[in-house]
């Protein structure tokens, strides 16, 4: 474990479990809402942020949150217009956000390089005041998430029955819209625009493979997280990989695994019981409104 | 207080420009058991969601417990319970999470859930029958089960007014009468019900009143009328599927 003497090396780690943590913490609402890859949308967003950012000499993952939350608050507004047209919407703002990006990125000094940075995640460049912002807005973001659970979860498995609650269904809704930015912004250090829904989705797929509630669901997507991203920083210093992609690599062998096991158990099961048969597969897409 | 629990006046609420109600009024007093009697299509579900405000009238007006529904925030002395469970989205939720939801219009969003919380929802579990499947997730659980399970997510909440949007439709006799049952145990303490139906089944004793729907307006209000031609025989299961029930995993949608 001596890699971890260096300090860039154990930024990167903290940064990594912080976000690790984060991310399922909020993509539990996002999968149980069939939004999952709307966090691949906002960070394409954020990608004009960045662009904005090094183009005016300012915090890209700054310029990117503000960015990413505008971007976030359109969608959820169209989402909840219910418009048929908001697929359409949906996909000009996402190859929009990623145009915009790589055009501001190239008129800003910056070399291609460190567009790649943000594409893929540079976690090991992490400095002293990433990690600060990582560390303050991953707190937020659990903080959020865990304490407004039964409200949120109330929201996303029922939203009518939310309404005649008195719930504040659309302020809560606009705060999921901005938590999913900000997550997006400080999960961009470590795995990149591109892999960022697999850390906040992928560990609740697995989850959910073996619990039987929400609350259990959301511990262990929490803790699968956790592990990946720990497993994962270390995995890159040891061969030398791409840290985002070992997290995410991991991410999906912790899935299969999990799936696997789950499958198996359930056969044994049912052996016992008698002879079902297998549950047709259908995959999940994106879906706008309900 | 003996006043009306809801009024709805002149009430017309139109989807894209198609009227849906024309035209409607209704009281509901405290203690009633009002069935809302109609066809597919005739608008009965749309008049209890406007009530409820789910859907927007285009004119008229409809007050809750004497107040304009605009202004209305006492939603906790309302339980709603819609026609089916939200379509499962594969993230499990047991039986008890569903239900603990129904404290939330008493409790708020920023308080964490108590003893009296707790205590509410074994109550609300123990009076549908639920009590042994409350750690299940509710995607294993029958149709008549997870409908059972909804009237506990109102029942947790302690509401005065009861608001169901067809709850025995489809639902296995069994679910039919623990329902009938958990009803009457609201009415005895004193609870008004506004209930939707295509059919009262078990339910029927417990009506006080029926309004029956037609092409969106208010056809009949007073007795329950006596069914008629095939919905009259004894053996007459009248069962509206909702599809068939989907398997639970990751790519179940």
């Amino acid at each position: 474990m001596s890699l971890f003497q260096y300090d860039f090396m154990l930024r990167a780690l903290v940064g990594a479990l912080i976000i690790g943590l984060a991310a399922p913490a909020l993509g539990i609402y996002l999968v149980q809402r069939r939004l999952t890859l709307i966090g691949d949308g906002i960070g394409h967003v954020a990608l004009t942020g960045v662009g904005a950012g090094l183009l005016l000499n300012r915090s890209p993952v700054l310029v990117a949150v503000v960015v990413a939350t505008i971007g976030a608050v359109t969608i959820e507004l169209i989402r909840a217009r219910g418009r048929t047209s908001g697929d359409l919407a949906l996909a000009l703002l996402f190859y929009g956000g990623i145009a915009g990006g790589v055009l501001l990125v190239g008129l800003s000094d910056s070399t291609s390089s460190n567009l790649n940075a943000y594409l893929f995640g540079a976690l090991t460049t992490t400095s002293r005041t990433d990690l600060v912002t990582i560390a303050v807005l991953g707190a937020v973001v659990l903080v959020a998430m865990v304490g407004l659970r039964p409200a949120l979860f109330a929201i996303c498995h029922d939203e009518e029955y939310a309404r005649v609650s008195g719930l504040p269904v659309r302020e809560l809704n606009l705060l999921l819209a901005v938590i999913t930015a900000v997550t997006v912004t400080i999960a961009m250090r470590a795995v990149g625009v591109l892999l960022i829904s697999a850390l906040m989705v992928v560990p609740v797929a697995a989850a959910q493979q073996v619990t039987r509630g929400f609350h259990s669901t959301m511990t262990m997507a929490m803790a699968l997280g956790l592990f990946s991203a720990g497993t994962g920083v270390w995995v890159a210093a040891t061969a030398n990989t791409a840290p985002g992609a070992s997290i995410v690599v991991l991410a999906i062998g912790l899935f299969l695994v999990v799936t696997l096991v789950a499958a198996l158990l359930r056969a044994v099961r049912r052996r016992r019981v008698d002879g079902g048969s297998a549950p047709v597969a259908e995959p999940h897409e994106v879906v706008l409104h309900r | 207080m003996t006043g009306p629990v809801i009024t709805v006046t002149h009430g017309v609420v139109g989807y894209d420009g198609r009227p849906v109600l024309r035209d409607v009024s209704l009281t509901v007093s405290a203690g009633e058991v009002v069935a809302v009697l109609g066809a597919n299509g005739s608008g009965k579900s749309t008049l209890i969601r406007a009530v409820l405000g789910l859907v927007p009238l285009s004119s008229g007006e409809v007050t809750l417990f004497g107040t304009a529904q605009r202004r209305f925030r006492q939603w906790h002395r309302i339980g709603y319970v819609p026609q089916r469970l939200g379509a499962g989205s594969g993230v499990p939720a047991t039986v008890r999470e569903v239900v603990a939801s129904g404290r939330l219009a008493r409790r708020g969003v920023l308080r964490p859930a108590g003893a009296p919380d707790r205590a509410a929802v074994a109550e609300a579990l123990a009076a549908v029958g639920l009590t042994d499947r409350a750690g299940d997730p509710v995607a294993t659980l029958s149709g008549g089960q997870q409908q059972r399970t909804l009237i506990a997510r109102a029942l947790a909440g302690r509401p005065e007014l009861l608001v169901l949007d067809e709850p025995t439709a489809g639902v296995d006799m069994a679910s039919q009468e623990a329902f009938a049952e958990a009803l009457t145990g609201f009415v005895d303490g004193g609870g008004t019900v506004l209930l939707v139906a295509h059919e009262l089944g078990p339910l029927r004793p417990l009506i006080s009143r029926a309004v029956v729907v037609h092409q969106g307006g208010i056809a009949h209000d007073g007795a329950v009328p006596e069914p008629a031609g095939h919905h009259a025989a004894p053996d007459h299961d009248h069962v509206h599927p909702h599809g068939p029930d989907e398997p639970v995993g990751l790519w179940s949608s």
